[in-house]
């Protein structure tokens, strides 16, 4: 795998983490907490190496 | 909020099941395997890897099949799914490969060229994951792939695509398509290294012809026809001529720009001494304003918006209600190789390719392209490579 592919699959896992955390965070707002999990499933989907 | 935690496990387990679901789908479609059962005519089994550096173990690596005649000749080079989502090449590549026998000279054939955009799936389009043809005995099931390599063994698109060597500036997406990456190098981006390890089957093996199989929209100019450059042009034309008048069916040839770099048509002429060309056949499928992509459509090319569109006279080939069949488009292909390689055997005696066993158009509109395939469960084992 190429240097530059590694970084962009751990600036995924870096945004993954992210969402995931905000995700954790978020008490009030169900749609906010709909959109980080539907905005992680292709981010996951890559780091799996599925999509 | 009254129970943030409720909420929060129903949406992970929905995250889950959405997650579970989609992606289950995307793994087995890529690793699902094409069984090829090769005919008589195949004498060795290669790896793109064998001829490229860097492609062993990648998802670009392809088997290259070897149809060696018993008298030497002239050599041939078929490919198809340069771009996957065009599967009349493919159809074409492996009818042949299933049944083929060459008398003289050799046939080389990569079914799958771009063997990652094989494994590819369009977002986006509702195109299915596979499609089925029915067989004398049973259904065997293709993937349908995209037109460029997945980003799992590509990442990241450039924001424009420099090609190499000419550094012409060509669309990001360009990057993964392996028809705008000839005629490659061996360092560069693992499509690059594709092309260049053809290139080098080309050089290495003194390729003679090379072919490369495609579909295209009806509404795009360049379809239901034969690209070729400059040195090809005779032999397209005589092969043009002959299957209008021989079969009765349009083929005709356009030229290969010489300012528009990176394609099979014209680097592989340009950077070594085969007679490139490239053949287009008209995949209704392809084309925007249509119905739903249904397996259907993509068999039988029938669709009431190209229908109306035909009516005025928007559309680049003849389209009426019976639609443009698979069996047509890859009748034609099938057809028009043949030809080409009759024009090439009759100008160059001494480097002729023959090939027998290979149905043409008519015969293959009237049978189906299912009927030329094997039953790989009742072919001999050494003789199946899952594809």
């Amino acid at each position: 795998m190429p240097i530059i592919m590694i970084f962009y699959y751990l600036i995924t896992a870096y945004l993954v983490v992210l969402l995931a955390w905000n995700f954790v965070r978020e008490k009030k707002k169900t749609e906010d907490m709909a959109l980080y999990l539907l905005v992680l499933i292709p981010l996951v989907l890559r780091i799996l190496r599925l999509k | 909020m009254k129970r943030p935690g409720l909420v929060k496990a129903v949406l992970i387990v929905l995250f889950f099941i959405f997650l579970i679901q989609g992606g289950l789908r995307l793994y087995r479609h890529r690793h699902f395997d094409v069984p090829v059962v090769t005919g008589p005519g195949v004498t060795r089994v290669a790896h793109l890897s064998d001829f490229g550096p860097g492609l062993k173990g990648t998802m670009a690596d392809t088997l290259v099949y070897f149809l060696d005649g018993t008298e030497p000749g002239g050599k041939a080079i078929l490919m198809s799914n340069t771009h996957a989502n065009e599967p009349e090449g493919l159809l074409a590549a492996l009818l042949m490969l299933e049944n083929a026998v060459v008398e003289k000279g050799s046939l080389i054939i990569i079914p799958q060229f771009n063997h990652s955009a094989g494994r590819n799936t369009r977002p986006g389009d509702g195109y299915p994951l596979y499609f089925e043809i029915p067989t004398d005995w049973g259904r065997k099931t293709f993937r349908m792939g995209n037109r460029d390599a997945s980003p799992l063994d590509q990442w990241p698109d450039p924001d424009v695509y420099i090609h190499y060597p000419d550094r012409q500036l060509l669309s990001y997406i360009d990057a993964r398509n392996v028809n705008r990456t000839w005629p490659g190098r061996p360092g560069g981006p693992l499509m690059e290294k594709v092309t260049f390890a053809a290139m080098e089957i080309m050089r290495r093996e003194k390729v003679d012809v090379a072919v490369d199989i495609h579909g295209a929209e009806t509404m795009f100019p360049v379809t239901n026809c034969i690209v070729a450059p400059e040195k090809s042009n005779r032999i397209a034309t005589m092969a043009s001529l002959t299957v209008k008048a021989k079969e009765g069916f349009d083929s005709h040839v356009e030229p290969s720009p010489a300012g528009f770099r990176g394609l099979s048509h014209r680097e592989i002429g340009d950077f070594s001494d085969t007679l490139p060309f490239l053949l287009e056949a008209p995949i209704p499928f392809l084309d925007q304003p249509t119905g739903p992509k249904t397996v259907k459509f993509l068999l039988d090319g029938k669709d009431p918006f190209l229908l109306s569109l035909a009516q005025k006279k928007k559309l680049f080939v003849p389209y009426d209600a019976s639609g443009w069949p698979l069996e047509k488009r890859v009748g034609q292909h099938c057809s028009v190789i043949l030809e080409i390689l009759r024009q090439y055997s009759k100008k160059n005696p001494d480097r002729s390719i023959l090939v027998r066993d290979i149905p043409r158009y008519a015969e293959i509109v009237q049978n189906g392209v299912g009927h030329y395939f094997h039953d790989p469960s009742r072919a001999e084992r050494d003789r199946v490579y899952p594809n």
